[in-house]
């Protein structure tokens, strides 16, 4: 079976899954049109989930991806009352700035999961990636530092070792 | 009844971290900075709001739809505000007066003055 077929077959079980969750089935007609739905999805847009041919240590990856989500959720709680307590001084204490950070992910993915979390984490906010040299534009609300290297380890450097379990 | 008062309690945290945000879209001086308050608060208030519907309403279909928005809310959000901000610096929208580094426009120019040499 090629990797193209099984992606879409995957996407077929799961958006299935995903509508009998969303409706409420007492008829036989929900289930066909969530089939033919299903099936009209996965053709489309079914050969972008999966990219690789094999998946290894996939118990350890999902303990990873495990992990990553509570230290996310801890660092998105912490985020939230930064900004509270920037808001409700009433000297509004920033020192915004763009900085730029260096990461080592190489798939798109999971760059685009490292961006998402530096989005939702406190104080800062992705505004540009540069896929060739690997490097990411990040808006800081209070610049500690504007060394590159300094700023890896301080943004970047939370989630990326996670992350490089997770996906690599 | 333990389950109603879970579930507001949880609506009344979202709605205060909605708030918070909102404000920081008032009192925050440029579009940057506006789009940080917004993201995080907005998005952790929404997901409360969602959750506390979700614990009311138990596993049915309407539960199930409100733990689905969250997980888009998780998705949308941070790109949506990556793609304002990279939009509103690439056409030119100024930082505030207190920024102290742009290390984003200084890269931008030397990418420029590079294709000018050529």
């Amino acid at each position: 079976m090629t990797i193209k077929n099984r992606s879409r077959i995957t996407v077929f079980i799961l958006s299935f899954l995903v509508w009998l969750a969303l409706t409420h089935i007492g008829d036989i007609q929900e289930v066909i049109a969530g089939l033919i739905v299903a099936f009209i999805v996965s053709a489309v847009a079914g050969k972008f989930l999966l990219t690789t041919e094999k998946s290894e240590h996939i118990i350890k990856r999902f303990f990873s991806a495990i992990i990553y989500f509570f230290k996310f959720l801890w660092e998105m709680i912490k985020a939230n009352f930064h900004v509270a307590y920037i808001v409700l001084n009433p000297n509004l204490p920033i020192k915004p700035g763009i900085v730029k950070i260096k990461t080592n992910l190489t798939k798109d993915s999971a760059i685009t999961v490292l961006t998402n979390s530096i989005t939702l984490t406190p104080g800062t906010l992705t505004v540009d990636v540069n896929p060739e040299t690997k490097e990411i534009y990040i808006h800081w609300i209070d610049v500690l530092s504007t060394d590159v290297e300094e700023n890896t380890r301080l943004i970047g450097g939370r989630f990326e070792k996670l992350l490089t379990e997770v996906f690599e | 009844m333990i389950r109603e008062i879970i579930g507001m309690a949880f609506i009344l945290i979202g709605i205060t971290f909605d708030f918070f945000g909102v404000l920081g879209l008032v009192r925050l001086p440029d579009v940057y900075n506006r789009l940080q308050a917004a993201t995080k608060c907005v998005t952790f208030g929404s997901a409360g709001i969602l959750l506390g519907v979700f614990i009311k309403q138990g596993f049915n279909n309407f539960g199930f739809k409100a733990l689905i928005g969250i997980a888009f809310i998780f998705l949308t959000s941070p790109v949506s505000a990556h793609a304002i901000a990279r939009a509103s610096h690439r056409s030119g929208i100024p930082l505030t007066k207190e920024t102290v580094i742009d290390q984003y426009q200084e890269d931008n120019e030397l990418k420029e003055s590079g294709k000018k040499d050529v």
